[in-house]
């Protein structure tokens, strides 16, 4: 399968003044800087401190004191969520950093060796690909117990061939190009050539897959804490909150409903944000408009 | 009675105005050219007549199609005629067929959707009709997909597929234009051929003017979206009364002036190639097992003296291009010398490069990929500054890009600019501008006219022989195109399968070719000048 | 063609052994010592030492890895140390909820994508298009878990039409161990959908944009047509790469979603596992999930070579 990219040609204003003219990028914008507002509002501020726990306002309904209501500890189900968001984004955040800062140089490096290098880097890729997140995250897991770094190494390490695939499938796009021969003409070298040229233009392959590893990032640690593998309480996760809902469903389904929405609002706010940079810096998909 | 009428047609996609009032007609059994350069709106002519234009697309006017009003016609209707009674052939046959289907059920499909036949009558008359376009059945079973054939023999393809309900009109959108010469002569005789025996109209859609003179009856001549002249084909271009209709023809069979011829062998050879071999691994047939080696150039040797201008001719395939490369020191030769300066330049690291690569510079074909889009045109310009000993400091560096673009015809301030906010021929000007700017003793250039509307590639080509004489730069021009070579070359090699098997002065070379290649070059290379003639002296 | 196969076989028969070099490590790295576990704290060093001899723990570690393999491929994995029984024995046990839970769900997925797909593509820009999208855009967001915990909120504690969680075992009869693998199998594939939909979608789209869709429309097909007979082949690669993709995410998946509706299924099995420090039991979990994946893309990348003929003639 070969990659076609077309590179834009344009400045930053006028893909600024696209941008917010674009509504997916504008919605998924919103919904990204909103839930990352809250959680760094969450280190100064919380509606309710979440570490104490207050027996008698256990499982309480929604009401106007406890806007999402409270879990069977009385802690409130608002703040938590507040918090969970830090956790939530740090994982993902480090983990993508993770994929990104291993996976981008490898998968550079083996489109502009190619030959053997390219093939036993990609076999490696294939390998790691073998072991979906939750498998390396069972397995990391078995040897050092759980945890949120653990979860963030699981994770982390699943994105690199991500990264590495995108990164060299895109790089390969790129150096058939005649700007690249007239580079080599120029007496410039494969590594200053992937620095001046490749790179730069693959920015934005990157750039969208990092929201989508984001989002699935996400996911990832929700599922993790969920199953007891990511973050650990007393740290409220989102993951983590709705295993505490799962026996009380019948009871309290605020305590499932609230933390499940913030994930789906901020994966989806993610994905808008993808889809928008996408839909801005492929001049085909502008074509279909 | 006119079999394709247009009247009064307007088109606009997305409230930007394409085409403007276009009138034309087709008889039938009649050819009628289509000219303009890029832009003009050819091609969406075409496109409105079959309604395969864009989404956004609002046409006005009058089309009519044996008295069906096509631009009210419904999409069933559409649907009847196209393939049916309007086929159309494409500019790329590389992309133009399913990949993952036959080239037997692609033909075969239009046939059974429009008659109705079953599969073994639709794939008998498909195989009928790839016999007649020239794919016999021992070589090309209906079982061959389009990956397994050459770019001309998938044309071929889709002209069976347009032709294999008889239309009573073809239209050809560039039918010839991703083909080099002689295969472009191959697919004109085929198409006249069929227009003679079938007795369709044929639309025929080209930026050579030279083709369509030698193919058309009339001609229309676009140039942004509205019609300049129209008429019979003879008389309009050899009284040219329009002045584009005088610039077309002019630019197409431009010679720029240029003072003095280099002889070959005077002084010091600037470029030694010394039987020069490149083999490429075969295909791999299984783990262990590959085909024969392919050799890609065989035993080439030639020399260049300083500030010679000389052709690399030959068909697309032949090698020229791979010789080029290593020239151009980018690629390894199997076995042989290159020496440039007297200095061997095969085999030796970027480093040892460096002092070759400033006095060697290339200029590639496609004037919108030769350029990194996110850079500015200081720094691509600049770009072979790199092999410089002493790197120039900042200002330096200005200079030097202020001057090569004013060299080219470009002001200094499109430094600050993007190559996207350059037109084709500006940034064919700033290639230029790139592998001139280190004062290259050898400039390589690829094909550099060949993507350029005839008017632009007029100017290009006067710029390169402006160089040649002010700065003694030798060429060495790699071209499928005769015009190209007799234009700005004093000496041609014609490569064939690999092999140099021709080389002389250009002027002796292609008026009295020797080898058959040489000579099958010459003989399909359009030529307006004969085609006029010959049109004259046909209608006497 | 054969050349295409055979290497895609030897990259997957060397990624298997790679995995399995992997997986071996990793339990060779693991703190404590399995003889001492299975012994209990009170067992003298002499017994442990004895045990660790029976079980080959004292052997060279290529042996022991060859040895460890080579069970492998006899499928014996070797003894719980909680259960003290074979392994094998508890996988076959649990693989048969596991493994129809995967497939229905893997079903259910492609069947509601590719056709949203090809309605969406069909009908691309228009509002039906932009709600199918929106929807789909949707689904990709929902984590399967808090979705399955939604379905039973709905389907078994409100409406009660379904079991809330549990499994009959196949012995109580066919209809209800489906019954009580609906949910679960409708939890994992609708995200799973969603993004196999808008793949499916702008695949086709991107070859609808193809010069040969041109040439299609040119002999005079419909578009419906066009799309049914040409778009959806081409559109198959980058659909199928997404199906192998997806197998790996449903078998994860699973393992969590058994956790939701309390299956007893290979994900169960392996988290008491953990908590019980049963490593040999992990150990084989992953091995068998991580075979799953591996043979799954292969026959991804062999239907390649079914779907595309550029593929059938290159190694």
């Amino acid at each position: 399968m070969t990659l076609h990219i077309d590179i834009p040609e344009e400045n930053l204003a006028s893909i600024l003044a696209k941008a917010f003219r674009n509504r997916s990028f504008l919605a998924g914008f919103v919904i990204a800087a909103l839930v990352a507002a809250i959680a760094i509002v969450s280190f100064f501020w919380t509606p309710y401190d979440v570490t104490k726990l207050i027996v008698a306002d256990r499982t309480q309904a929604p009401s106007l004191a406890h806007w999402f209501g409270t879990d069977h500890f009385g802690r409130d189900i608002l703040s938590m969520i507040m918090v969970g968001a830090r956790n939530s984004i740090a994982v993902a955040l480090v983990a993508v950093g993770i994929g990104m800062g291993v996976g981008v140089p490898l998968g550079a490096f083996a489109a502009a060796r190619g030959g053997l290098v390219d093939e036993a880097l990609m076999r490696l890729n294939d390998l790691v690909f073998a072991f979906p997140a939750l498998l390396s995250a069972i397995m990391i897991t078995a040897i050092f117990g759980p945890g949120a770094i653990n979860a963030i190494i699981a994770i982390g390490i699943f994105n690199i061939p991500v990264f590495a695939r995108v990164a060299r499938a895109g790089a390969l796009a790129i150096w058939p190009r005649e700007f690249i021969l007239a580079a080599r003409a120029a007496g410039k070298g494969k590594t200053l050539i992937t620095i001046e040229h490749v790179l730069p233009n693959i920015v934005t392959l990157l750039l969208v897959q990092g929201t989508i590893q984001f989002a699935l990032g996400i996911l990832a640690e929700a599922g993790l804490s969920y199953v007891g593998l990511g973050t650990q309480p007393p740290m409220p996760s989102w993951g983590r909150m709705l295993f505490d809902a799962q026996t009380r469903m019948v009871v309290a389904p605020w305590m499932a409903i609230f933390p499940g929405m913030a994930i789906v609002i901020t994966v989806l706010g993610l994905n808008l944000l993808g889809d928008g940079i996408a839909d801005i810096l492929d001049p085909r998909s502008r074509r279909q408009r | 009675m006119s079999l394709l009428e247009i009247e009064n047609l307007s088109l606009a996609i997305a409230d930007t105005p394409i085409l403007r009032d276009i009138e034309l007609s087709v008889a039938p059994g009649e050819v009628m050219g289509l000219v303009g350069e890029s832009g003009s709106g050819k091609s969406m002519t075409a496109l409105t007549v079959m309604q395969l234009l864009p989404f956004a697309a609002r046409a006005t006017g009058r089309v009519t199609f044996g008295g069906i009003d096509i631009l009210s016609a419904t999409e069933d209707q559409m649907c009847a005629l196209r393939g049916d009674d309007i086929g159309m052939v494409f500019q790329e046959p590389m992309t133009a067929l399913n990949p993952v289907k036959t080239i037997g059920e692609q033909v075969a499909e239009g046939i059974r959707w429009h008659t109705g036949a079953n599969r073994a009558d639709a794939e008998e008359r498909a195989r009928k009709m790839l016999d007649r376009v020239g794919l016999p059945s021992a070589q090309f079973p209906l079982s061959r997909y389009p990956h397994e054939l050459s770019g001309g023999q998938r044309q071929r393809v889709v002209i069976a597929i347009a032709c294999a309900l008889k239309p009573k009109l073809l239209i050809a959108d560039e039918p010839t234009t991703a083909l080099d010469v002689v295969l472009q002569a191959q697919i004109l005789d085929l198409l006249r051929d069929l227009v003679a025996e079938n007795g369709m109209g044929l639309l025929l859609i080209s930026h050579d003017l030279a083709v369509v003179t030698e193919m058309a009856d009339r001609i229309t001549i676009m140039r942004h979206g509205e019609i300049i002249e129209a008429g019979d084909t003879a008389r309009t271009l050899s009284e040219q009364l329009h002045p584009y209709t005088r610039q077309l023809a002019q630019a197409s069979m431009h010679v720029p002036a240029r003072a003095k011829i280099h002889e070959v062998g005077q002084g010091k050879p600037l470029l030694q190639v010394d039987s020069v071999t490149r083999d490429y691994l075969g295909r791999r047939t299984s783990l262990f097992k590959r085909t024969a080696p392919i050799r890609a150039v065989n035993e080439v040797s030639f020399s260049m003296a300083p500030g010679q201008s000389v052709a690399l001719v030959g068909r697309s395939g032949c090698g020229k291009s791979t010789l080029a490369r290593m020239v151009l020191a980018l690629d390894e030769p199997t076995s042989g010398t290159i020496r440039f300066r007297g200095q061997d330049i095969t085999g030796k690291s970027e480093a040892d490069l460096k002092s070759a690569r400033r006095d060697m510079q290339v200029v590639f074909q496609d004037p919108y990929g030769s350029f990194d889009p996110r850079q500015k045109v200081e720094r691509l310009v600049a770009e072979p500054l790199h092999v410089l000993e002493k790197k120039p400091t900042n200002t330096e560096r200005r200079e030097m890009v202020a001057k090569a673009l004013h060299e080219v015809g470009l002001s200094p301030r499109d430094m600050d600019k993007y190559p996207h906010e350059f037109s084709g021929g500006q940034r064919q000007r700033l290639s230029i501008a790139r592998a001139i700017i280190t004062r290259p003793k050898l400039v390589v250039a690829d094909e550099p006219v060949s993507a350029l509307d005839v008017s632009i590639r007029a100017q290009i080509l006067d710029l390169f022989a402006e160089l040649n004489q002010k700065l003694g730069i030798a060429y060495l021009f790699i071209t499928h195109d005769l015009t190209v070579a007799r234009a700005i070359t004093d000496a041609v090699m014609v490569m064939h399968d690999g092999s140099i098997v021709e080389r002389g002065k250009t002027s002796e070379v292609l008026d009295h070719p020797q080898s058959d290649a040489a000579k099958a070059l010459v003989t399909a290379a359009p030529d307006l000048h004969r085609a006029i003639a010959r049109r004259l002296r046909e209608q006497g | 063609m054969t050349a295409y196969l055979l290497k895609r076989l030897a990259i997957a028969v060397a990624t298997l052994v790679l995995a399995s070099m992997v997986v071996f490590a990793v339990l060779e790295i693991i703190p404590g010592d399995p003889a001492r576990l299975m012994l209990g704290m009170n067992a003298s060093a002499d017994q442990v030492e004895l045990l660790r001899n029976q079980m080959g723990l004292n052997a060279p570690l290529a042996w022991r890895y060859l040895h460890w393999a080579g069970g492998l491929m006899s499928l014996d994995f070797g003894r719980s140390y909680t259960y003290s029984v074979p392994v094998i024995d508890l996988v076959r046990e649990r693989v048969v909820v596991s493994l129809p839970l995967a497939l229905i769900a893997l079903a259910l997925s492609t069947l509601i994508a590719i056709p949203v797909g090809l309605f969406s593509a069909g009908r691309h820009g228009r509002a039906s298009d932009t709600v199918a999208m929106g929807a789909a855009q949707l689904g990709v967001a929902v984590p399967n878990f808090w979705f399955a915990l939604m379905l039973i909120y709905l389907f078994a504690v409100w409406l009660r039409l379904v079991p809330a969680g549990g499994f009959p075992g196949w012995g109580a009869g066919v209809w209800p161990a489906l019954k009580s693998l609906v949910l679960p199998a409708i939890a994992l594939a609708l995200p799973q959908a969603a993004i196999l939909a808008r793949v499916t979608r702008s695949a086709l789209i991107e070859v609808l944009n193809e010069d040969y869709i041109r040439t299609a429309r040119a002999k005079g097909l419909p578009y419906r047509a066009v799309l049914w007979r040409h778009a959806l082949r081409n559109a198959m690669i980058p659909v199928l790469t997404i199906l192998g993709l997806q197998f790996a995410f449903l078998l994860a998946g699973t393992i969590i979603i058994e956790n939701v509706f309390y299956l007893p299924g290979l994900g169960r099995l392996v988290f008491q596992a953990i908590t019980q420090r049963d490593l040999i039991v992990v150990e084989s979990v992953v091995m068998l999930l991580v075979a799953a994946v591996i043979i799954v893309n292969l026959l991804v990348d062999l239907s390649y070579a079914v779907v595309d003929p550029r593929l059938r003639s290159r190694p």
